[in-house]
């Protein structure tokens, strides 16, 4: 058998998936990027192909992506977001013509051909009001944690209007709402309506298609999952919650293995030549 | 009767100021605007008329602005402080063209008049990227105090470029600095120059005409004085009363008010 890997150096997190030939994914790994990159991505390979009952010497191909993709010294090869992603949900949803990605510091809106390739594409990573940096923000300014914004939100009964417009801003608008007596929930809950506006228009400035896959940690919270089904309608598709953050990391695995399909010498990655660099 | 006031109630600090009938200041305030805007107002006006040692009767008129304007529940008028902050620093530095104001939740630029009537202006008060707010993201991440930012950055040998707009990410933005073992100073001078680039993408959208006077809080951090001369090229009037340039034309707008009133009932 013929294990691969992929990275995914995010801003927040990075994320390490491990896939045999067939593209079942047999390890899986997640931990806080930090600012060390190259160090965060190798705890994650070592991890997920911990994961998968394995040392990290048997991956035979290791692929990297996320905006820290060249700080990883033992890739063999590099893609972007957009091809990771596009991978990774076309591997989990076939069919898929539209792929939307919100992570920590980023949102993305990518339109696929029939094919699976990349025919158009849009990003906001100027803005943090269109971003998971958003709900982050606006949990923080709550007095929650990140991990605490989806339960917190399923007990909204009447989300409250927040702007989005500014995640700095948006301090002012939860301390107004709070004073006039709006519920924790109802404000997280206005938070994750502002941001499923944002990604409906960014998908509809690539003309997005049918069927949708939802992708990112932020999809993680249950709340903006249904919210964006509730938008698109049935042929929008989230990955289990387990796996919603690691379809960049699974769409590199699966590359690799389309690599070394195609002949290209792979081989274990070596951490001394990393180490050194 | 022959005092004015005029109360800026900013998004972080209120200020009041006094006049007297020959348009000098009597007396000054500033409170923090905490979540009560109201008494805010109240408490700034009072302790300018404890420093004036003057008593409600006595202050002719009152004229409220800033963004809580409206909440100058004693005000008699409220007037934008964008025309306050043009008739105060025509008033403090009387060439003045330019006014760049900037303060804890947005900056403008405003073109005046020799008479300090606003001409044209322009402002970010949309996102918090050139903004007092940015300042204070720095210094929440890099744990200094706010009054020792500007100080600081002046001792930079070799600034970082701030990449980032967003004052969300710019702050893990500078911790990434810190990580990759840059100079504190060298990363506050670069945070400094990027507040400065967005005031100046303002500024040029109104037509920068000299004299320029800056205004608003953050006109009292000595860095961010020395960055924007610097990148303009051309000298800055900062006063003492910077900070309250908003509350003086408040002030002046009032006396207005004050001796519009005596004229009419003198003839």
């Amino acid at each position: 058998m013929t294990w691969t890997a992929g990275i995914d150096v995010g801003s927040t997190y990075t994320k390490a998936v491990v896939v045999d030939e067939a593209g079942r994914i047999a390890g899986v790994s997640l931990l806080r990027t930090g600012f060390r990159l190259p160090e965060a991505a190798q705890r994650a390979l070592e991890a997920a192909a911990a994961c998968a009952g394995m040392g990290a010497d048997a991956v035979a191909y290791v692929i990297s992506t996320g905006f820290g993709r060249f700080q990883v010294p033992f890739r063999n090869l590099q893609v972007t977001d957009l091809t990771a992603a596009a991978r990774g949900a076309r591997h989990l949803f076939p069919g898929t013509r539209t792929v939307l990605d919100i992570g920590g510091q980023t949102m993305k809106a990518t339109r696929l051909d029939e094919r699976g390739r990349v025919k158009s594409f849009r990003l906001n990573d100027k803005c943090a009001s269109g971003t998971g940096a958003f709900l982050e923000k606006t949990a923080r300014y709550l007095n929650y944690t990140t991990e605490e914004i989806g339960p917190l939100a399923m007990l909204a009964r009447q989300p409250v209007t927040i702007s989005g417009v500014c995640a700095v801003f948006a301090e002012s608008e939860v301390i107004n709402h709070l004073s006039q007596g709006a519920s924790p929930a109802d404000i997280m809950q206005g938070a994750i309506v502002s941001l499923v506006h944002r990604s409906v228009q960014l998908m509809k400035r690539v003309q997005m298609e049918a069927p949708f896959a939802l992708v990112g940690g932020i999809l993680r919270f249950e709340s903006m999952a249904a919210l964006m089904r509730k938008e698109l309608g049935e042929a929008a598709y989230v990955p289990r919650p387990d796996l919603v953050q690691h379809v960049g990391a699974l769409g590199a695995a699966v590359l690799g293995q389309r690599r070394l399909a195609e002949g290209v010498p792979g081989g274990a990655p070596r951490w001394t030549a990393s180490s050194s660099g | 009767m022959a005092h004015a006031a005029g109360v800026d109630v900013g998004s972080t600090q209120t200020k009041a100021v006094i006049i007297d009938a020959n348009r000098r200041i009597a007396a000054r305030a500033l409170v923090d605007t905490g979540a009560n805007v109201v008494v805010a107002a109240e408490r700034a006006f009072e302790a300018a008329m404890a420093a004036a040692g003057l008593d409600e009767r006595e202050v002719g008129f009152v004229v409220g602005t800033g963004y809580g304007r409206y909440r100058v529940t004693f005000g008699h008028v409220q007037v934008t402080e964008i025309s306050c902050h043009g008739r105060g620093a025509v008033q403090m530095f009387p060439a003045t063209r330019t006014v760049v104001d900037m303060g804890g939740q947005d900056t403008k630029a405003i073109r005046v008049s020799p008479t300090g009537e606003v001409l044209d202006f322009c402002m970010n008060d949309k996102c918090a990227a050139g903004t007092g707010r940015f300042l204070g993201a720095a210094a929440a991440a890099l744990e200094i105090p706010l009054d020792q930012l500007g100080p600081t950055a002046l001792r930079a040998e070799r600034p970082v470029a701030i990449t980032t707009t967003c004052t969300v990410f710019a702050e893990s933005e500078v911790l990434s600095w810190v990580a990759r073992g840059r100079r504190i100073e060298d990363i506050l001078l670069g945070v400094h120059q990027s507040i400065v680039s967005r005031a100046l993408g303002l500024m040029r959208r109104v037509g920068i005409e000299s004299e320029v006077t800056f205004t608003g809080g953050v006109a009292r951090n000595i860095g961010m004085v020395k960055a924007l001369v610097d990148a303009l090229g051309m000298p800055v009037n900062v006063g003492e009363e910077s900070h309250f340039m908003g509350a003086l034309g408040a002030a002046l707008f009032a006396m207005d008010h004050v001796e519009g009133r005596r004229a009419r009932e003198a003839s």
